[in-house]
């Protein structure tokens, strides 16, 4: 299980070397790595706010969902916490196995559900002021289409 | 005793992260408890005037609005999650 909800910045590089690393036996690395958009200038910094506990609690249920429907070797779900700038990782997913179609499937599987389902909110600083993000029901019809 | 936790703009609105609500009825849902908090400030009325726009957890689990809730159970209150 490697679940982690950091507050500190990630070095995708570092990350993802040491994951390819570790799974070097398995024949399939799959990588999602989210970053935080700028929105052509207008965010000036992204808060993520979530609740203790039950974040950790739904990802690893993601992760075990992940598992039981994949022949996964290995699985990373890395999330960051509080407050952001444009361009910083915000998400790493990653996923090993022995061939690359169970790699690639989770590792959408994860980032799609881990959407509408881990307890985050992001809000967002512009010049004028602060402003929660909304859903998208784009991301529950993606998260939907895994049921 | 519940213990209610708001996150987000949910927490804005009522004015604090959290608070011990005292609770002795037997077969509640989720509902009966948002009607209770909505008496217990204008804040609180205004956070949940739309519980559309609002998602549940019970004990950290998601559920709906008709899930019973009880004495010792940790309910939170929050808009649709936005992570990723």
């Amino acid at each position: 299980m490697a679940v982690r909800v950091v507050s500190a910045l990630f070095d995708p590089a570092v990350e993802m070397g040491a994951f390819a690393a570790k799974n070097a036996r398995s024949g399939a690395v799959a990588s999602f790595l989210g970053h935080v958009r700028d929105e052509a200038g207008a965010v000036e910094a992204m808060t993520l706010e979530h609740y203790p506990g039950m974040t950790e609690k739904e990802l690893t249920c993601r992760e075990t969902e992940a598992r039981q429907r994949w022949d996964l070797a290995d699985v990373l779900i890395l999330h960051r916490v509080g407050r952001l700038l444009p361009g910083e990782p915000i998400v790493l997913v990653q996923c090993a196995s022995a061939h690359r179609k169970d790699a690639l499937e989770a590792c959408t599987f994860l980032i799609d559900t881990l959407k509408t389902s881990a307890p985050f909110w992001k809000q967002e600083e512009r010049h004028d002021g602060a402003r929660w993000v909304e859903a998208k029901p784009e991301d529950a019809a993606r998260a939907k289409e895994w049921d | 005793m519940i213990r209610v936790l708001y996150f987000a703009w949910v927490k804005e609105r009522v004015g604090h992260a959290a608070e011990d609500v005292a609770w002795t009825h037997k077969e509640a849902s989720v509902l009966d408890l948002i009607a209770h908090l909505r008496s217990l400030s204008p804040r609180h009325a205004e956070a949940f005037a739309d519980p559309s726009l609002i998602r549940v957890a019970v004990n950290q689990e998601h559920v709906r609005f008709e899930a019973k809730v009880g004495d010792g159970d940790e309910v939170a209150f929050f808009p649709p999650v936005t992570g990723g």
